[in-house]
């Protein structure tokens, strides 16, 4: 073969490679153009709007520090984010002590625990605005059904207004969220309870460790990363929470039950001060990336990778 | 393990398991039964949930009375539903491919982009997505809304996507390349069906978060006649001239939660392979 004819080929070749290249680049375009028009994009603009004062209508001025100044005296803010915080702590734990026992309930093979599975996931695929709207029924003191159950049980003998008090709202919407969200919890605990390798935990129990050493000692360890990812899904959902609080107790009685979102919501679009919203956004996202990576180190397992 | 041997054990478990599940599963019935109520019992307490008279559709007809009708809220749902499903699968199934099979100039840095935006709450950049909607002409509208939902799905629907695409043995798709097919033939003949459960599972997703989506909607969506069901029922729920039709909200709900609840049942398999995907890896 004469050196031309190996240069032809060399060059057909490196052409192809490069439509190979051409096309594996036009695949990933459509995803990488969405994500970067509605995602980081918008993501660098918060951080532009922030330092501004941002109308709906009429010139933005930049305003420098001035929202993240504002920010520190509103007083409602930091309300809602101690709110927000002291309701996330709670569900997380709340929905850990559903969803663990759940777990190791469904955890066997059968048909019928097949059911029972499926029984405590089926709320998960109702929407949280289809929820929310069943427990605004039933938290309803003449309509509804817990006071009226309560009244009929005799629990109680006056009527009970859930709505009326904060600590009426906050335990209703907890049994809403443990009640809505255990099952999405309970199949990740479940699949990392059975990721443990079964040689382990036979080995263990030949050494003679008791079922409660063999889950606490063995097993619980062993899944670190799954308890790491329920436990960061289930805080950053909390966190986030919204839907549940604006249909159900609109914030009250008396902006008890304002969450961050919702106080960022009513700030960007209620009085749609835009740029105020996008400073107190930041605020939050900087908030849950931190919580987010203080989990993750907390759950690191200490002698790498546990799988 | 015990109670498997022991009869006695057994017999607790399931009793167990019984109650639970028919906890977990009663106000999801005791909505849909309460609905069926005339609409003058369905104000009182739903002691008991089913109807004592007669079964009427009185609350589904009090509902279609809200906002533009029933079934023009409801036709908003489902195209943006279907909408969401319909992208989301298309541009996950093209880049699951590309980033499975293609190499290019900043292939990962791509990837990592796409993944990570899963860490940071879509709440946390609704101010610019209204004024880049706005800009486009995209607010108030149905397809803004889906271009925002499947956004929202990537994440995890490319990690899904390419996923499937690397568990088909790349010796099928050289042996339809030697063959002489081109690039786009080998994905759509003979790749596509070797994905079509990851295709199922990245649609069920896709549907019942755009179906479920409150927040956006209720947003983005400024004028009545576009509202999606949530937001409509929402509006139910805050109830006219200071009074709340309880029977309407009831029916609503049903009406919301019914396809998801069948959707869930009859492709289970998949949604739960989807959650366990993340929880593994």
């Amino acid at each position: 073969m004469s050196q031309a004819d190996l240069a032809v080929k060399t060059r057909r070749r490196m052409g192809s490679q490069r439509r190979r290249e051409m096309a594996g680049l036009l695949f990933v375009l459509p995803a990488m153009a969405l994500v970067l028009v509605f995602f980081l994009i918008p993501l660098c603009m918060t951080v532009w709007m922030s330092f501004h004062n941002w109308p709906l209508m009429g010139a933005p001025k930049w305003t420098g520090l001035d929202n993240y100044a504002a920010m520190l005296k509103d007083r409602r803010f930091w309300g809602a984010m101690e709110f927000t915080i002291w309701y996330s702590i709670v569900a997380t734990i709340a929905i850990f002590g559903v969803a663990f026992p759940l777990a190791l309930f469904v955890e066997r093979p059968g048909r019928t625990t097949a059911i029972y599975r499926t029984a405590f996931f089926l709320p998960v695929v109702v929407g949280f605005g289809s929820a929310s709207l069943l427990w605004a029924w039933f938290m309803n003191v003449d309509s509804g059904l817990f006071s009226p159950a309560a009244v009929a049980m005799g629990l109680t003998d006056e009527p009970v207004n859930l709505m009326a008090t904060t600590d009426g709202v906050f335990w209703s919407i907890m049994v809403l969220v443990v009640w809505k969200t255990a099952g999405f919890s309970m199949i990740l605990l479940m699949t990392g309870l059975q990721s443990v390798p079964h040689d382990i935990i036979e080995a263990a129990h030949i050494d003679g460790a008791n079922r409660f050493q063999r889950f606490w000692r063995i097993k619980l360890p062993l899944m670190r990363r799954t308890l790491a990812l329920a436990l960061i899904l289930s805080v950053a959902g909390s966190m986030l929470a919204f839907d549940q609080f604006y249909i159900i107790s609109n914030g009250g009685p008396r902006n008890s039950t304002l969450t961050a979102v919702y106080w960022i919501f009513s700030q960007s679009f209620v009085s749609f001060k835009l740029g105020y919203g996008a400073a107190l956004s930041m605020v939050l996202l900087v908030i849950l990336v931190i919580i987010s990576i203080a989990q993750l180190w907390l759950l690191r397992s200490p002698t790498g990778d546990a799988k | 393990m015990s109670a498997r041997v022991n009869p006695l054990g057994r017999a607790a478990y399931h009793m167990i398991g019984t109650v639970l599940a028919l906890t977990f599963i009663a106000p999801l019935v005791w909505a849909f039964l309460s609905s069926l109520k005339p609409a003058a019992e369905a104000r009182l307490p739903p002691l008991p949930p089913w109807p004592t008279g007669s079964v009427t559709v009185e609350n589904y007809v009090a509902l279609d009375g809200y906002g533009v009708g029933f079934w023009s809220h409801a036709s908003n749902s489902v195209i943006v539903s279907i909408g969401t499903v319909v992208l989301t699968v298309i541009i996950s199934v093209l880049g699951g491919y590309g980033f499975s099979r293609f190499r290019f100039p900043f292939k990962s840095v791509f990837f990592i982009m796409i993944i990570s935006t899963i860490m940071i709450p879509f709440q946390s950049i609704l101010t610019p997505l209204f004024l880049i909607l706005s800009k486009a002409g995209l607010q108030n509208s149905l397809f803004g809304l889906v271009l925002i939902y499947v956004t929202l799905q990537l994440p995890f629907s490319i990690f899904m996507m390419r996923n499937a695409f690397d568990a088909v043995p790349i010796e099928i798709e050289e042996a339809a390349r030697v063959d002489g097919a081109s690039v786009f033939t080998v994905l759509t003949r003979v790749m596509l069906p070797l994905v079509a459960p990851g295709i199922v599972t990245v649609a069920i997703f896709a549907f019942l978060a755009a179906w479920n989506e409150f927040l956006a909607a209720l947003i983005f969506l400024t004028d009545q006649e576009k509202y999606t069901l949530p937001v409509l029922i929402v509006a139910v729920r805050s109830g006219r001239y200071g009074s709340v039709d309880w029977g309407a909200v009831q029916s609503g709900v049903t009406v919301m939660m019914i396809p998801c609840v069948i959707l869930f049942l009859l492709l289970q398999r998949y949604y739960v392979r989807g959650l366990t995907a993340g929880a593994v890896k």
